[in-house]
């Protein structure tokens, strides 16, 4: 049945309040388990061997006398892992386990598995490795000059005319725009070009990769794990160990935490090698080191910004070139920065270029909002250039030139109603936006936009004989969605919250469903959610006019009970879910509802964020003052926890913008993988984070929802870069503004 | 494995269990114990997600050893309600939305009942300093902020 998605204006009871989501009470009380809390009976430890290298062809790999240790009971090294997938997802299988050679500090050589930690560990000392060191590249410049070393020889550019002849770093390029950018900047009274750079981070989230896999000589296997998608995970995992992906059922555990980072496979078909190869379950857990140097951190980037503005404040034309490190792997992360880079703005003539460069690093995966954040950056504290320089107040600027309905995206669409107006004018009227500085502080605000995606969701109803109600969902619950899902599922039948309980459904109990990403969770899994629970009142509608006798066109649905229509019907009592549900059993059996959809229409969202910092000039130490997030969400269904995902967003990008990054050394050697020497923001770094919630409803879901869970992070590097500009007198163009690098552009603005 | 035995007392219960005496009080109790409340989320002491209580004191259990236990009391999240009634702190991190994903949570609320057990009415930065060897990622700490002055001043007016 298809069902009709679009923005209808309903008045809600339930949705838009303040609830207790269903897995409190286990997340405060240790009950609730994540990935590390699986554990099955005759449970083999896996750990990996990795690289120390950046580069270097495996020359020998021996591990006989591994094998031989008493208590090891599988080794598996790439010759174990033959390609199944005909070279689609040889890059994968290759990132999971080194192949000829290895392409970043940390990449996986061999695993072991064994009956506990002590012999597991005594096993990977027992492998032999012979490498032969290759030059390394970890720098985004540098690997794309000539006679740069190549990180991989069969890569040549894409997105370029001709097609290039000899192999190179550069693995894409991507162009995006639209009019004549060269007449743009004619007609400009001001041109600011300006190069920026950002460095490498990672999500940091706080609970490592995890897994219990367990795989029989039958061909059947399970795998428990932390995940933002586990059906992804089955999909990928089967290809790549030649599985029947039916057989293969992949359970999500909970997650402490993703943000992009659980979207791809690390650790997992390893750990279910390991366990075919032994016929024993076998877990697998990260330490906080392998996950910095070994799991899918975001780009560091280079970038040029051009913009070119009339004195009236009218953008006449810009363009950026944005250069993306994308690890040792191929990736499409120079592309969605080049998409991103000007869609807040309604330009006549604008040009993003973005390229995807290999390095010797871990391959990247996909950060909040991927790539967005640097773009932003760049862009964003050029048009702050650009308002000085014509010297208009910087939020004016961004009004005039603001993307509306009816606006061409720099990327190719055409808007249709957007928040990026209203959140404008929301920062422009915020008391923050009037409240008095000290000394050495400084304010800054920027803008910025996400996508959101939607995609293949499946959802069930199942309403129990006492009129309580499954809510099986497929889209993992990466932060509080299972609330979220209730309400909607609640608001639907006309019931109560708590009597709705939310379950995330295995591979094996409900059809696929993609990845928890792309702020995608409530924006497909409520419309999902939305249509089967009309499903089931149409059921529902059927039992009770099978009750009354009377044909269903003669039954309503109104507030959680099924109501005969017309004087004729007067003397039938209304029938409740719960009095239906009672009597299922005589008249047709369960009652369910069922949804499968491709949640096509996924509102693009905009945030503009206000910031006050100050910076100390003795030390270069920058403190956050004040710091006020305005989203558009469409429609929030549970606003805490969409306040939540501002501030986390938020918070992830002060922590991007002053201290988190990746220091490689000269060896191409990670020299900070933990936490201690990767500083994310602690609770006496931050202030409160104010937070504005505008709904502007998405015309293509009958909530109003768009995705909320991204955007969040995409204005704080510009917006704090922006106000530590302001408050050091110095332009800062380099991320993170860690105490050295403020001190040494102040000095140099005073030399 | 060569185990040293090791008798304690968990969350007020008398516990024992055998480990090498190299390994972590953090993994004695996660798997031997069977404490999976107690997370691990760096395993060298700079998340705070394994916090738990030795003799009333706050520590990363990754910190210690698991022989150290020996005699000690140890407090986990486990033990932190009270039969079916939960500890302000955790009612109140409900409450206030003050988790997301939910891994640091346990870290969390036995590092605030320990200030909390301290400082009856501590302010705003006295529990951002107190809190500040717990890491979260997801909720930019405002909201944990606000539950742990909530609870305490639920504590307050109940004695």
């Amino acid at each position: 049945m298809t069902h009709d998605q679009s923005f209808t204006n309903q008045k809600f009871k339930l949705v838009g309040s303040r609830v207790n989501r269903p897995d409190g009470v286990d997340k405060v009380t240790g009950r609730a388990k994540y990935g590390a809390d699986a554990s099955a009976p005759g449970q083999l430890v896996a750990l990996f061997l990795r690289s120390p290298h950046a580069h270097a062809k495996i020359k020998k790999l021996d591990t006989s006398k591994a094998e031989k240790l008493a208590g090891v009971k599988a080794v598996i090294t790439s010759a174990d892992l033959p390609d199944h997938t005909a070279g689609a997802q040889l890059d994968v299988l290759e990132n999971c386990m080194a192949r000829d050679r290895v392409l970043y500090d940390g990449h996986a050589v061999a695993a072991v598995a064994a009956i506990d930690k002590e012999t597991a560990k005594k096993a990977l000392k027992l492998i032999k490795v012979s490498y032969g060191k290759l030059p390394h590249v970890t720098d985004v410049d540098e690997a794309m000059r000539p006679g740069a070393p190549l990180v991989r020889e069969d890569i040549f550019t894409r997105g370029v005319d001709p097609k290039p002849t000899e192999p190179s770093n550069v693995c894409k390029v991507s162009t995006f725009g639209h009019g004549d950018i060269e007449a743009g900047f004619d007609e400009a009274d001001v041109i600011i070009e300006k190069s920026f750079k950002t460095e490498q981070t990672h999500q940091g989230y706080i609970e490592p990769h995890a897994c219990l896999a367990s795989v029989g000589p039958d061909g059947n296997g399970e795998l428990w794990v932390t995940t933002q998608g586990h059906y992804t995970y089955r999909t990928v995992c089967a290809a790549l160990l030649g599985m029947d992906m039916a057989k293969l059922k992949v359970t999500s555990s909970e997650i402490g935490g993703g943000f992009g980072g659980k979207t791809h496979v690390w650790i997992e078909p390893i750990a279910l090698a390991l366990s075919r190869k032994a016929n024993r379950p076998v877990k697998a857990v990260m330490t906080r080191d392998e996950v910095f140097k070994a799991s899918g951190p975001t780009c560091s980037t280079s970038m040029d910004i051009k913009i070119g503005a009339k004195k009236d404040g009218t953008i006449t034309a810009g363009s950026a070139h944005i250069r993306y490190q994308d690890g040792a792997f191929r990736g499409q992360w120079g592309q969605l920065g080049a998409m991103t880079a000007f869609a807040c703005y309604d330009l006549k003539n604008v040009q993003s270029v973005g390229y995807d460069v290999l390095v010797n690093r871990p391959k990247v995966a996909a950060y909040r909002a991927p790539s967005a954040p640097m773009a932003a950056f760049g862009v964003e504290s050029t048009m702050d250039l650009v308002a000085e320089a014509i010297e208009m107040d910087p939020v004016t600027l961004r009004i005039k030139n603001a993307a509306k309905e009816g606006t061409r995206a720099s990327y190719g669409p055409t808007y249709g109603p957007i928040g990026i107006g209203p959140t404008l004018e929301a920062a422009k009227n915020h008391p923050h936006m009037r409240a008095k500085l000290k000394k050495n502080q400084g304010r800054g605000m920027a803008c910025g936009f996400w996508f959101n995606f939607g995609g293949q969701t499946c959802t069930d109803i199942n309403i129990s004989a006492d009129g309580t109600v499954n809510l099986t969902l497929g889209t993992v619950d990466v932060g509080g969605s299972r609330a979220s899902m209730s309400l909607i599922c609640a608001e639907e039948l006309g019931i109560p919250y708590d009597q709705v309980k939310a379950n995330i459904a295995d591979t094996s109990s409900l059809g696929h469903n993609d990845t928890t990403e792309g702020s995608r969770g409530t924006f497909s899994s409520g419309m999902a959610t939305i249509f089967a629970a009309r499903e089931a009142i149409e059921e529902m509608k059927e039992r009770a006019a099978q009750t009354w006798d009377i044909p269903v066109e003669e039954v309503e649905w109104v507030e959680g009970e099924a109501r005969a229509i017309g004087q004729k019907n007067d003397n039938l009592p209304p029938l409740t879910l719960k009095d239906i549900a009672a009597r299922a059993a005589a008249t047709g059996g369960p009652i369910a509802g069922h949804n499968e959809v491709v949640a096509d229409g996924a509102g693009v969202s905009f945030a503009s964020h206000i910031c006050d910092v100050e910076v100390d000039p003795e030390t270069g130490g920058t403190r956050i003052i004040r710091y006020t997030v305005i989203q558009d969400a469409g429609k929030a269904i549970n606003p805490d926890y969409v306040e939540g995902q501002f501030q986390g967003g938020a918070a992830q990008g002060i922590g991007w913008a002053l201290n988190e990054e990746y220091i490689y050394g000269d060896d191409g050697r990670l020299q900070n993988a933990g936490f201690l020497d990767y500083r994310i923001p602690v609770c006496s770094d931050l202030p409160f984070i104010d937070t504005e919630i505008l709904e502007i409803p998405n015309p293509n879901h009958p909530y109003g929802i768009r995705g909320v869970g991204e955007t969040s992070i995409v204005p704080p590097l510009a917006a704090i870069g922006n106000a530590v500009s302001n408050a050091a007198g110095v332009r800062m163009t380099h991320v993170p503004m860690s105490p050295p690098r403020i001190l040494k552009a102040i000095e140099e603005a005073e030399a | 494995m060569t185990g040293t035995l090791v008798n304690t007392t968990v969350n007020g219960d008398a516990v024992q269990f055998a480990c090498p005496t190299d390994e972590s009080l953090m993994d004695s109790l996660r798997d031997r114990v069977g404490l999976t409340g107690v997370k691990e989320g760096c395993g060298t002491g700079d998340c705070g997600a394994c916090s738990i209580t030795l003799d009333g004191e706050l520590v990363c259990s990754c910190l210690v050893l698991g022989v150290e236990a020996n005699g000690r009391n140890i407090g986990t999240v486990e033990g932190l309600a009270d039969g079916d009634k939960l500890h302000p702190l955790q009612e109140q991190f409900i409450n206030h939305a003050a988790l997301q994903c939910g891994i640091c949570t346990p870290g969390f609320l036995v590092a605030a009942k320990a200030l909390l057990d301290k400082n009856k009415n501590p302010t705003e930065e006295e529990i951002r300093y107190a809190l500040a060897g717990n890491l979260c990622r997801c909720t930019g700490y405002d909201k944990i902020v606000r539950a742990v002055q909530a609870a305490s001043k639920d504590l307050r007016k109940k004695k």
